[in-house]
């Protein structure tokens, strides 16, 4: 039910994502979405992939220390406003959010945004509460 | 010259000082110190046996390790009633050596540190700004009781604080200020960032006494045109006594070192065998005057060569050579003194970190920087970047604590550090010393 993520950490030097990426790209990886958390001297690149188990155990074979998470995908309406009533959803049910990122593609006329939570099942639950579409694995990466 | 008699002292007259003095101290040694006791007994050497300065050869080393295996007091030869003073090199408990002092022993380190300042030019005219830490380090108290041993107008001001430093040379009209040579590059740096309206030309300030910390020509140099002053080199190693043990005179040619109480050898890092006059070598100490704390043959790890080709000053004193390299792997940074394995320990008690890291120890602009790289791995990573900004300064932290440095931890890629023949190279130091 659970989206897993992928999570690769790289330094913040030129051409290291690239050789993250070729990693992918050889396996035939695709990446459905990414986002990057940047410090001062590294980075953690966050990604949507088709294949998350596959390309960590790739990635790791080349000498990458990456991880795998899970996280919910959560469809929410695409108008004005939306983002900010379904944040404070999670705010009543006391759901704190560590990152978020959005899918760039709709998702039959509604956006799709990924949200990583402290504890994920608790949030799981509040957003059903909530009336929010969850979206499996198979949903948005395909059978 | 402070003290001439023996600062001149004809060559032959002072070799047989040298070899009574010697007698003394290895008997006292060994009779007092049971690790003396134990090593001359396992090397079949008896004190009563010495006869001439070459039968030193027959004695073994004490070494760093020797040092701190008799944590705190093993090695004092007095009862403790007897010491008056404890200084400790720094570093973590286990890696702390303590030295004791009698009053008679301290009445030696200030007369050594007087020699030195007397060396430098300095009178009892002189206001000699003391801006070295003071506490269980030895650079502080050191020249803090040299300076009044010289009669000079002491200023016991301490470390750190360079507006309250600048300040005082105006106030006070302090002519020598004695701090740690990258300190001298920092008081220059804050100089032209800060105070470009304060001229230290227009100050009396016209000397500078530096040490604790290995410093090269061009430093000297640029010390002297940024400050403005002549820059003189004074060291020593708690474990001999402190700073004093050698001292540069006015031709900036190498420093006496005060043979009267202090003999020297250098030898071969590698074999322990002593190495014929002039060759460049590790230097070893025996304390000739020493009460509360005898060192015997102790192996310094520092890297110079000795000159007896007398000097202009008037001086008969032996020359060494500026010390500009060891032969272990210790890092001084910053004045402190600082293991390789230090590091690692800190790294290996943060959970879930291995061992794969690099040292990384430049010169950034006046003062020593130090940069310590860890590999990530999947034990430590995670997808939240504020546990990895944690666990690095959580890392920093403990360096701060434990070593007492501050130095910056940057998260690398696995094989980041370059692996020479498997093994990683651990320390790079880019200082240009």
């Amino acid at each position: 039910m659970n989206v897993t993520q992928l999570s690769i950490f790289l330094e913040n030097k030129p051409g290291h994502l690239q050789n993250a990426l070729k990693v992918l790209s050889d396996k035939k990886i695709n990446i459905l979405t990414l986002t990057i958390a940047e410090a001062a001297d590294f980075g953690i690149v966050r990604m949507i992939v088709t294949d998350a188990a596959g390309a960590a155990a790739a990635l790791r074979d080349q000498h990458f220390t990456c991880s795998t998470t899970d996280v919910l995908a959560i469809e929410i309406e695409d108008v004005p406003g939306a983002l900010l009533k379904a944040l404070e959803s999670f705010r009543k049910q006391n759901l704190n959010i560590e990152y978020m990122y959005a899918f760039t593609e709709k998702r039959g006329g509604r956006a799709v945004m990924i949200f990583r939570f402290d504890d994920i099942e608790l949030a799981k639950k509040a957003l059903q509460t909530e009336g929010y579409n969850i979206l499996k694995k198979i949903d948005i990466i395909g059978a | 010259m402070f003290n001439k008699e023996f600062e001149a002292m004809p060559l032959p007259k002072m070799r047989e000082l040298q070899r009574e003095r010697l007698k003394w101290s290895l008997t006292h040694a060994y009779a007092n110190v049971p690790h003396y006791k134990k090593s001359f007994d396992a090397a079949g050497f008896n004190p009563d046996t010495f006869k001439t300065l070459d039968d030193l050869r027959r004695v073994p080393f004490l070494t760093k390790q020797d040092m701190r295996a008799s944590y705190p007091f093993g090695l004092f030869a007095v009862p403790l009633d007897k010491v008056a003073r404890v200084h400790s090199s720094s570093g973590t408990t286990g890696n702390a050596t303590v030295v004791g002092y009698t009053t008679g022993d301290v009445g030696v380190f200030a007369e050594v540190v007087a020699r030195c300042l007397a060396m430098y030019g300095a009178t009892e005219k002189d206001v000699i700004q003391v801006a070295y830490g003071y506490g269980l380090f030895t650079g502080g108290l050191g020249l803090h009781y040299g300076s009044e041993k010289l009669g000079a107008l002491t200023v016991p001001i301490g470390g750190g604080n360079t507006e309250r430093q600048l300040m005082l040379i105006k106030d006070f009209g302090t002519t020598m200020i004695a701090c740690t040579p990258s300190y001298a590059l920092n008081i220059a740096d804050y100089l032209e960032k800060k105070r470009p309206d304060y001229d230290i030309r227009k100050t009396k300030l016209r000397a500078g006494i530096f040490g604790a910390e290995p410093w090269s020509e061009q430093m000297r140099r640029e010390i002297e045109s940024r400050l403005g002053i002549e820059a003189y080199d004074i060291y020593g190693l708690s474990e001999v006594i402190g700073p004093g043990v050698s001292g540069e005179c006015s031709q900036k040619s190498g420093l006496h070192v005060f043979e009267d109480h202090f003999y020297v050898e250098i030898i071969d890092p590698d074999t322990g065998e002593v190495l014929p006059e002039g060759s460049k070598g590790e230097i070893v100490y025996t304390s000739l005057t020493k009460e509360a704390c005898p060192v015997i043959r102790y192996r310094s790890r520092d890297i110079t060569r000795l000159y007896y080709d007398g000097c202009a000053c008037g001086r008969t004193l032996v020359k060494m050579e500026k010390v500009t390299g060891r032969s272990d792997d210790m890092l001084i940074i910053r004045g402190v003194n600082v293991f390789p394995s230090q590091i690692e320990s800190v790294l290996m008690e943060t959970e879930g970190v291995e061992p794969h890291y690099q040292i990384i120890v430049d010169r950034k602009g006046a003062l020593d920087d130090i940069e310590v790289k860890v590999e990530v791995t999947e034990k430590i990573f995670s997808d939240e970047l504020k546990v990895l900004e944690a666990l690095s300064r959580r890392i920093a932290d403990r360096f701060r604590s434990v070593l007492g440095i501050s130095a910056k931890v940057t998260l690398v890629e696995p094989l980041a550090i370059p692996r020479s023949e498997g093994k990683a190279v651990r320390v790079i130091d880019k200082r240009t010393i």
